[in-house]
Formats: structure tokens, C-alpha cells, sequence
């Protein structure tokens, strides 16, 4: 796929209050600019929740009707994007609930089963009681710089992120999704999934190293990572 | 204890915390004291940079484009009533 027919590319939206006079006024284009931006961003997150792709679907067509609907309730006290995504997720997560899923708590970090464990496996390092390094990398971390470009951006290793993902906590997953793969600030993944500053970056944080992790046991050894 | 220096093994628990600017003036002091004298940890923060950077590229894998004729209809209806 060459960027250049990567036609999707959202374009810059106009200020939320514009865009909020535009919707209320009719203004159709107006409508599909905010589809553009987001519609796909709403389907990546609603697929975190829901079982398979034409429930995401549905999920997203219902967000925006239902956003449609509350529109002239809208008073500008969260961004335009935190309320659509806030009615998304709720909308998902309800969803997903009827569909017997269990559905991130995200509030809830100390519930997060694998809530200590450590960025890397402690192995790595000398143990407290050693003379010259104690708590220093015993087996250090390679140099990915070395690699071959190739190698990063092959779809194996894109796969090997995405299991990754798949395989972290449900919290995990939503903050990883939406501050690494969409790009967010922390200020809005916050607003959105309603955690403080500080469960979000313990979340991002164990997330990231689990990523990093599955990347490194797959750069060094392609063999062991691929099963 | 503050004043001691910080070792590899917590310094790999810190790094979102210093990516997000979120350490105190000391401890980002001593996280980068460390990272000057330390090619292994200064490997692993480039490892987590790099797989920030992966993770942001997933966005360029193909979703389908979702069907809008429903929406735009909901839309001109929406808009009349």
C-alpha cells in the first residue's frame, strides 16, 4: 500500500464550536468531515470491546445517531472528541456486556491481574547483593538500531504487536490503543475512559513494556516468538 | 535514599514516567545521570521509543471503510425533525 492511496488521511477539523454551529445549521459536509476524522478511530476502539467487526459496526452507526440526538445538549465542556468517544465507549461497553464479555475496569487498576509485574523479567539483572552492579543489567538489551529497517517494518513484526495487544490486560489494551495506535493525549485518553494522570500511565507503562517485551523476544529470536 | 544513584532495574520501571515528563526535577536528574553512563539502558529506552513508534503505525493497516448511507440519511432526517 503506497501512501498515496492512503485517500483517508482525516483532514483538519474546523473548532468545535464552528462545527457544532455547522451540525445544528444542517451543514451535511460539515457531518462527513467529522466522519472522516473519526470513523475509523470509533471503529479500532468499539472492535476493543465487542466480538467481531459488524457489531463495531453497529456500535459506531448508533454512536453517531446517538450523538445526532444529543447535539443541541451539547455545551462545549469537554471537547466535541471526548463526547463522541465517551458515547462510544459507554455504548460498547454496554454492548459488551450483553454479549457476556468482561469489559475493563478501568478505574479499577488494582484489580488488574498482572498489576505486579515487572517491566522486565528480573533475571536480567544482578541480584541486590552483587559487589560491583547490584540491580544492573545482567543480560542488557540490544541495540535495535542494528537491526535492518526491513526487519522493524515487516508485517510479521506488525503482527507481533497486535497479538501482543490482544494478549494485555483489558485496561491495558484501551490505553495502549488509544495513546500509541491513535495517538491521543493522555489529557483526552483520561476524559474518555475516566482515569486519573497516574492509573493511565501505570497502565500505558505496563502496557508498553509488555509490547516491548514480545518485540524483543521476537528480534532476537524470530524462531521462539513465532509460537 | 534519594541521593543515591538509581540502578538498571529501576530505571526500566521509570521510563513512561520520564517519556510523559512526569518525574520530579531530582529523579529526572538522576534518571538521566544514569542513562549518560549506561549503553544498556540508554538500548532499552531506545527499545521502548522505537516500540511507541510501531505501535503508531498500526493506524496504517487497512480498516474498511464503514458504510455512511445510513448515517448520512439519519443525518438529513435528524436535520428536518
Amino acid at each position: 500500500m503506497t501512501p498515496a492511496q492512503h485517500v483517508s488521511k482525516p483532514t483538519a477539523l474546523p473548532d468545535d464550536s464552528t462545527l457544532v454551529r455547522s451540525l445544528r445549521a444542517g451543514d451535511e459536509s460539515a457531518f462527513v468531515t467529522l466522519l472522516g476524522a473519526y470513523e475509523k478511530s470509533m471503529l479500532r476502539i468499539a472492535a476493543l470491546y465487542v466480538r467481531d467487526d459488524s457489531v463495531a459496526e453497529e456500535v459506531v452507526q448508533d454512536t453517531w445517531i446517538a450523538a445526532l440526538q444529543g447535539l443541541d445538549r451539547f455545551e462545549g465542556r469537554s471537547s466535541l472528541k471526548t463526547w463522541l468517544f465517551s458515547i462510544l465507549v459507554n455504548r460498547a461497553k454496554t454492548r459488551a456486556q450483553r454479549e457476556g464479555r468482561s469489559v475493563p475496569m478501568s478505574a479499577l487498576t488494582g484489580d488488574d491481574p498482572d498489576a505486579a509485574l515487572p517491566a522486565v523479567d528480573p533475571d536480567r539483572f544482578y541480584p541486590p547483593g552483587h559487589p560491583r552492579r547490584p540491580g544492573g543489567w545482567a543480560t542488557p538489551p540490544h541495540n535495535w538500531d542494528e537491526l535492518p529497517e526491513d526487519r522493524l517494518l515487516a508485517q510479521e513484526t506488525t503482527e507481533i504487536i497486535q497479538r501482543a495487544i490482544e494478549k494485555l490486560s483489558p485496561g491495558q489494551r484501551e490505553v495502549i490503543t488509544l495513546r500509541d495506535v491513535e495517538g491521543w493525549s493522555s489529557d483526552d485518553v483520561c476524559n474518555v475512559l475516566g482515569l486519573s494522570e497516574s492509573n493511565q500511565r501505570v497502565l500505558l507503562h505496563r502496557a508498553r513494556s509488555a509490547v516491548r517485551r514480545a518485540l524483543e523476544i521476537y528480534l532476537d529470536e524470530p524462531d521462539q516468538a513465532t509460537r | 535514599m534519594a541521593a543515591e544513584s538509581m540502578n538498571c532495574k529501576e530505571l526500566v520501571e521509570l521510563v513512561t514516567e520520564y517519556l510523559e515528563g512526569a518525574l520530579s526535577t531530582t529523579e529526572k536528574r538522576r534518571f538521566e545521570e544514569h542513562l549518560g553512563n549506561c549503553p544498556g539502558c540508554t538500548a532499552y529506552l531506545e527499545q521502548m521509543r522505537r516500540t511507541i513508534r510501531l505501535l503508531g503505525r498500526l493506524t496504517e493497516d487497512d480498516i474498511r471503510q464503514p458504510a455512511r448511507h445510513e448515517l448520512l440519511n439519519a443525518f438529513r432526517q435528524w436535520k428536518r425533525g
